[in-house]
């Protein structure tokens, strides 16, 4: 069953204070924009799909993800993509091994190997494996990151200011880049951001907070 | 008046291990003192030395690995957690307590009349205490188990400090949205960092467990003996021909740390690619499972070590005590009143010793860390492991040379000898432990003051070090602690005619009388808990109305 990520009545509390309340339905492929200022709790609406909401927030309601409640569910088993404003590649790792990272089980290792270096030339990376991922531009990097994120096939994937720190430039090759490559997968986008632009280029719905 | 410190503490570091390392090779060479003639052939002919020598690597390297072990299944599965928060406050007192401290308290709780026996000897009826040679078992498990519980809280809280650099709390949610558990996520996409940052304290607990002497005294084997053990024997025997023997012992292994260093290194290497193949395979760990050993194993080392020091304390008060009963049939001061006033004095001299040597390597760090402000000297690159030097050559190899050369020059073992020794352990413990907290320091605060016309000496005097005064009583308490502890370096240096709670507590050891050491391992604890304590409460108290300055 494959319906996308849905909100039955999500509220998020804090100290008794309710920070934002959210019912609606990301269809697969599409993307929710969530708006608003910093501090208006639109993260931890993340988090919550993440499953890591900090004890002091309080949730109810249900977050269900292709007809799977998620309420309760251990953050592994999720497959629940995040994407954050920096790309928080491994350090310690190559580049071929961060991609490795995120790969499902399974499969020979030169199979697995196989995957890494197509998913690289795909990204216009060949070549790029052996590569200390200190060593990569803003955008290259952005890119693996996305690659990784993709590699471990998410059911949902999440974008935290994904694009604020890239230069001009750059953004809106990325923004085309994440949001085509969710439309291929079919994969349920939420996008929080402070950038119109953003929500203009994801082209679906937008919930304003403030 | 500054530049010169830099300098100076270099020396205080370099000067006295490589003096001591010179003073060892000498008379092991049959050089410098007459009386011996082949120290290194007739330490290389002592029939335990096979034996010796295995104990210290085996009990060294996996008392390493169990500590680290330990830290890490700990801080993977469990940091920010508030079973953590706990066990964190538990164990952080634990760093003050001494080891000969923790050491005998163990002893006690291992033994077979200790407390643990006594629970199943209650429940099955034992009227004796089964005949189990657990304190000083052949292989040295005991003490190996002995030091995994008193290293754990310094690797676990030395891998704390280092999580700041780690991004831990954004690596962790990638790599668990990636599809990993919590352990495995820790150690394939933290652990790395981590470890690149504490690897010398790793090194400083690998040297001191292979060469540690307190412990090994305490729950090691006794036929033979770790070798630390049996230099430190050859170094205080009467015949002066056995102290070049020892210098050979010492250098014999220093030699046997060097490899087990350059082993560990290529230890590391493998690890690191095992862990790369690790990430390729994309297979996890039992998250559960790997969590609850964590735990158990963590929640279970300090549990000992804290029950060990009541141990000691009951039985400082205890009147009769039977096996197979758990508490002592009635309380009573008479052991205090015994050795109280003895402990005292000794008491004096260890502080005295502690003070002295705390505020001396508080100075020199002081002067080193304003001279870095002031005139951009620095201990320069290598800093680091200048400061780690003192920590990683094995203390029973250099101490010998360091009272051995000054003998030749006609200086006697002395408290001074004794002093100089002190400095040289508590310094890179001051050093380190406050470098972090004053090179954090907003130095705007100091250009504001400048512009007000204040002076930097005035700066540093009434504007550093009062918002500092918590890591600076902090990096006093560990001096002091560090002082406290030190049991080789007063043996040797003090030529055994200076007497600390530490070497007392460690010569009753050997004898039976339990009272007597529940008082002075007590007190001995005590006396090193004592500064943290202050270190906590004084800036609390001072700064009880600024709210900027709690928590620094």
């Amino acid at each position: 069953m494959s319906d996308g990520l849905r909100f039955d009545d999500v509220a998020i509390s804090r100290d008794e204070r309710l920070l934002l309340a959210v019912d609606a339905r990301i269809p697969p492929g599409e993307v929710l924009t969530l708006m608003g200022p910093s501090g208006s709790g639109k993260s931890t609406l993340l988090s919550l799909v993440m499953g890591d909401l900090p004890a002091a927030f309080r949730a109810t309601g249900r977050v269900v993800l292709n007809g799977t409640d998620l309420t309760g569910l251990d953050v592994a088993a999720r497959h629940v993509g995040i994407l954050y404003q920096d790309p928080l590649l491994f350090p310690h790792l190559d580049v071929a091994t961060n991609l490795a990272f995120g790969l499902p089980r399974g499969g020979r290792r030169a199979d697995r190997r196989a995957t890494v270096d197509a998913a690289l030339a795909d990204i216009g990376l060949a070549g790029f494996g052996a590569r200390d991922p200190a060593t990569l531009s803003g955008g290259q990097a952005a890119r693996v990151a996305l690659m990784r994120t993709l590699l471990s096939r998410p059911a949902a994937l999440l974008l935290d200011e994904p694009f604020s720190k890239l230069d001009t430039g750059l953004r809106d090759q990325m923004r085309e880049l994440v949001f085509g490559r969710a439309r291929v997968a079919r994969v349920p986008v939420l996008m929080v951001t402070h950038d119109e632009a953003d929500a203009q280029a994801a082209g679906g719905q937008v919930i304003r907070l403030d | 008046m500054l530049r010169p410190l830099p300098l100076l503490t270099t020396l205080v570091l370099v000067g006295p291990v490589l003096f001591g390392l010179i003073g060892s090779i000498l008379p092991a060479s049959g050089l410098l003192m007459q009386s011996a003639e082949t120290p290194f052939a007739t330490a290389l002919s002592w029939p335990g030395l096979p034996r010796a020598l295995a104990i210290s690597i085996l009990s060294g390297v996996l008392s390493t690995l169990g500590a680290l072990a330990v830290a890490t299944l700990i801080l993977a599965g469990w940091h920010g957690t508030r079973a953590f928060a706990v066990l964190e406050r538990a164990l952080s007192p634990l760093l003050a307590v001494p080891h000969a401290a923790a050491a005998l308290g163990l002893a006690f709780l291992v033994s077979p009349s200790g407390w643990i026996f006594r629970i199943p000897a209650n429940l099955l009826g034992w009227d004796r205490a089964p005949d189990l040679l657990i304190l000083g078992d052949p292989w040295g498990l005991s003490l190996t188990a002995g030091l995994i519980a008193k290293e754990t809280p310094f690797l676990l809280l030395m891998m704390l400090a280092a999580m700041g650099q780690a991004d831990a709390g954004p690596r962790m949610a990638i790599a668990r949205s990636l599809g990993q558990g919590r352990v495995a996520a820790w150690l394939k996409a933290v652990f790395p960092t981590i470890y690149a940052q504490v690897r010398l304290p790793v090194l400083v607990v690998l040297v001191f467990g292979m060469t540690n002497v307190d412990v090994a005294i305490i729950l090691g084997p006794s036929t033979p003996t770790t070798l630390a053990v049996q230099v430190t024997r050859w170094m205080t025997d009467p015949d002066l021909a056995a102290r070049a023997v020892a210098a050979a012992g010492g250098l014999i292994l220093f030699a046997a740390t060097l490899a087990v260093l350059a082993l560990w290194w290529l230890g590391e290497r493998a690890i690191g690619s095992v862990g790369r193949a690790w990430v390729w395979s994309g297979i996890g760990l039992p998250d559960r499972a790997a969590r609850g050993v964590g735990l158990t194993l963590a929640g279970g080392s300090a549990a000992m070590v804290l029950a060990g020091l009541a141990a000691l304390a009951v039985w400082s008060v205890a009147a009769r005590w039977a096996f197979p009963d758990m508490l002592p049939e009635a309380l009573t001061w008479r052991s205090w009143m015994r050795f109280g006033p003895d402990m005292a004095q000794t008491a004096l001299t260890t502080l005295g010793l502690a003070v002295t040597a705390t505020a001396v390597s508080l100075l020199l760090v002081i002067g080193c860390l304003e001279a870095e402000v002031r005139h951009g000297l620095s201990l320069g690159q290598r800093a680091l492991w200048l400061l780690y030097l003192p920590l990683l050559v094995p203390q029973v190899t250099f101490l010998p040379g360091l009272q051995l050369l000054p003998l030749t020059l006609g200086i006697g073992p002395s408290i001074w000898l004794v002093l100089a020794g002190h400095i040289v352990f508590v310094l890179p413990y001051v050093f380190l432990s406050l470098q972090g907290p004053f090179r954090a320091w907003d130095g705007r605060l100091a250009r504001v003051a400048a512009g007000l016309g204040t002076s930097q000496n005035r700066v540093l005097w009434r504007l550093r070090l009062p918002m500092l005064v918590s890591p600076v009583l902090t990096a006093v308490a560990v001096g002091m602690a560090v002082s406290i502890g030190q049991y080789l370096t007063t043996l040797l240096l003090g030529g055994g005619r200076v007497t600390t709670l530490v070497t007392e507590a460690v010569a009753l050891s050997s004898g039976g009388d339990r009272r007597a050491i529940g008082v002075w391992g007590l007190g001995q604890a005590v006396a090193a808990l004592l500064p943290f304590a202050l270190a906590l409460g004084v800036p609390a108290i001072v700064f009880r109305n600024r709210r900027g300055l709690r928590h620094v």
